[in-house]
């Protein structure tokens, strides 16, 4: 082998799915992927995160589906409940709402309701997140909606390497999983991960170390916050950052361990502000810590309108790193 | 509706034995629940016993069914041991799914009943999964999916059986049409003339059956299966049937107009059922022993229901996700 085979290269995060996705695939040969237009003859998925996946394992296993949400996600509770490990994509957030009842009330719930007996060991990958333009109807942040839904997990990665090992553990889970990819992130390079690099579900990460308070997201806020964290150590503020990585169940214990040591924390998410899942973690945080923190725990999310169209009104309306500078200044004092 | 020739003796026999089941189930739980020992919310299936006995009749256990809140014919006749089922209506530990699921949602694997739903149509494109991955497996089951006229208006039907079709799913779309969606007549409610209409509109394989006629609906269902099984796709039958007791327990049926309820009772599928097997020279004292030893697994079903411990409370935290949650 030579040096420079062994550097990890950059990759895009769409190549990181793809990649796990084709290593799932080859591990379990009950891992089947649906969804419309995924297969290459249709062009691999609209963001070509399938590419190439139907040509390896045939159109049996990797089936391009009519537009129909609840026929897909159906579908895919169905074989999950006799042992495959179906990947769903509802090509973008909003279109979920489409599929709500199967998500809802059948692989939510099917478990449950059947002592035990089956499970529904399924992933909906679907992708979402405002920036560029697509307004109101494809580009919604709906996690707090299936973080609610007890039976449901709920992931969002923020980097290449964690999109690999979040994606693989995530269809070989026994529980459905909703995975939350970002539209305008897929295009974003990062190291690749190696053939074997795993990330469990439900463990956070701690990828910047700091001293005078800990800010907590996931998915698309976990960039601007190290936007964030860079500019506001100019100011010499020392920022922690904790991604979640797993939005439900969260890793209380990280999030927990880092705001007991900072004394202080801001949750940002992409998702409007109102009801987010800010609130819950944020609420967590005082349940536990409220006597040592040194301010109360803020939020920073986007406004509460559907997104707009205008890239005028879209960037007033959307969250930022001047929001997440703002909001640590207020906390700090 | 196609006529058809008497089924073998032994496959009427065989309907009868899970009809009566179902009609002595369904008695006794209105009983039991008029008389304040059942708090349940009840749908009864009076009237509709022979369509889903003859359908079971005609697939093997260990195919896949999935079937709605109005199913305690549709378990009876799959085969669900009355006890489990009876303990489960009961919210009852020692039911099918531990007290967890109740009367609208029976899960039994054991039977292939792999889903029962409360929301209307819903178990459509559930069912393309199951026979989904029977196709894959090359495992040679079918899977029957079981609905009512009502379900034909919701999305989830249109989409379900559409994908079946395209992908020659082996599952067997039985809407059992008992002219009534809740309270509303279908003329009201349904723009084409059947729902056999419907299913041919999407291209399946579609055929309309008195489900009442034990011999007619078993020969479409075999017909169905075999098609399913040699790998043509999924087929709609639209089975003919009446519900005696309305929508739920209570429901006075007020909105059915008088001649039609006395129509559809003189129509009533278990006494010419009955008929048919004296016809066939099967004796009273046969007929009647059936019926004794239903009424035997009933009474035992309904006493073990009742005796049975409730789940521990803390049972809340188990099956929700595949490891406990905590308190």
């Amino acid at each position: 082998m030579s040096d420079t085979a062994e550097k990890p290269k950059d990759i895009m995060f769409a190549q990181a799915l793809n990649m796990a996705m084709n290593k799932a695939m080859a591990d379990d040969p009950k891992v089947i992927l649906l969804g419309e237009d995924i297969a290459d003859k249709e062009g691999g998925g609209v963001f070509k995160v399938t590419a190439g996946l139907s040509g390896t394992f045939g159109t049996d296993r990797v089936r391009s589906t009519p537009i129909s949400e609840q026929a897909i996600v159906g579908a895919a509770v169905g074989a999950a409940l006799v042992g495959y490990k179906p990947v769903a994509e509802i090509m973008l957030m909003n279109f979920i709402t489409v599929a709500m009842d199967q998500i809802v009330n059948h692989a939510a719930k099917l478990r449950f309701m059947s002592g035990g007996q089956t499970s529904v060991p399924l992933t909906i990958r679907t992708t979402t997140g405002a920036g560029t333009g697509l307004g109101g109807q494809h580009s919604d942040m709906l996690e707090a909606w299936l973080a609610h839904v007890p039976g449901l997990k709920v992931v969002a990665a923020s980097n290449p390497q964690d999109a690999y090992g979040l994606l693989y553990s995530s269809i070989m889970d026994d529980n459905p999983v909703i995975f939350i990819e970002n539209t305008p992130g897929y295009f974003v390079k990062g190291p690749a991960p190696t053939a074997d690099h795993t990330v469990p579900l439900g463990k956070a990460s701690i990828p910047r170390e700091g001293t005078d308070i800990t800010l907590i997201g996931y998915g698309s806020a976990i960039s601007r916050c190290h936007a964030a964290a860079d500019k506001l150590a100019e100011d010499g503020i020392s920022c922690e950052i904790v991604d979640l990585r797993t939005i439900a169940p969260f890793d209380e214990e990280t999030v927990l361990k880092s705001v007991a040591k900072t004394k202080a924390a801001v949750v940002v998410h992409e998702a409007v502000r109102s009801f987010g899942t800010g609130a819950e973690i944020s609420s967590r945080i005082h349940e536990e810590l409220f006597s040592e923190l040194r301010a109360p725990v803020g939020r920073v999310g986007s406004g509460y309108a559907p997104v707009p169209f205008s890239p005028a009104i879209e960037k007033a309306w959307m969250f930022s790193q001047d929001d997440i500078e703002r909001e640590v200044h207020k906390i700090l004092g | 509706m196609a006529s058809t020739d008497m089924a073998d003796k032994a496959v009427l026999v065989d309907i009868f034995t899970r009809a009566d089941l179902i009609m002595q189930s369904d008695i006794k739980f209105r009983q039991m629940i008029g008389a304040g020992q059942l708090q349940i919310v009840y749908y009864p299936v009076r009237g509709q016993e022979v369509v889903s006995s003859a359908m079971m009749a005609a697939v093997n256990q260990d195919d896949y069914l999935v079937t709605i809140y109005r199913g305690l014919h549709d378990q009876l006749a799959k085969g669900i041991p009355s006890k489990e089922l009876w303990a489960e209506f009961a919210g009852k530990v020692t039911g099918t799914c531990k007290g967890k699921g109740g009367p609208m949602h029976i899960t039994h694997p054991a039977t292939g009943v792999m889903v029962t739903t409360g929301i209307v149509g819903s178990g459509i494109p559930i069912a393309n999964g199951l026979g989904l991955a029977s196709q894959l497996e090359k495992d040679g089951k079918v899977t029957v999916c079981c609905f009512g006229d009502g379900a034909t208006n919701i999305g989830a039907f249109h989409e379900g059986l559409n994908m079946a079709q395209i992908w020659k799913l082996p599952v067997i779309f039985l809407c059992q049409n008992n002219l009534y969606g809740e309270h509303t007549h279908m003329r009201d409610t349904t723009g084409s003339a059947s729902i056999k209409q419907r299913g041919e509109g999407l291209g399946l394989r579609s055929v309309q059956v008195n489900g009442n006629d034990a011999s007619a609906m078993y020969a479409a269902a075999k017909e169905a299966v075999e098609y399913a099984r040699a790998g043509n796709g999924p087929t709609l039958i639209e089975a003919m049937t009446f519900r005696f007791h309305g929508h739920l327990l209570g429901d006075t049926s007020h909105y059915i107009p008088k001649e039609e309820m006395e129509q559809a009772k003189k129509d009533d599928p278990m006494p010419i059922l009955r008929q048919q097997l004296l016809d066939l020279q099967i004796s009273e004292a046969d007929i009647a022993a059936i019926e004794a030893k239903n009424a035997a697994i009933i009474d035992e079903a309904s006493k073990f229901a009742l005796e049975s411990d409730y789940p521990s409370g803390d049972e809340y935290r188990i099956d929700v996700l595949d490891v406990e949650i905590a308190a």
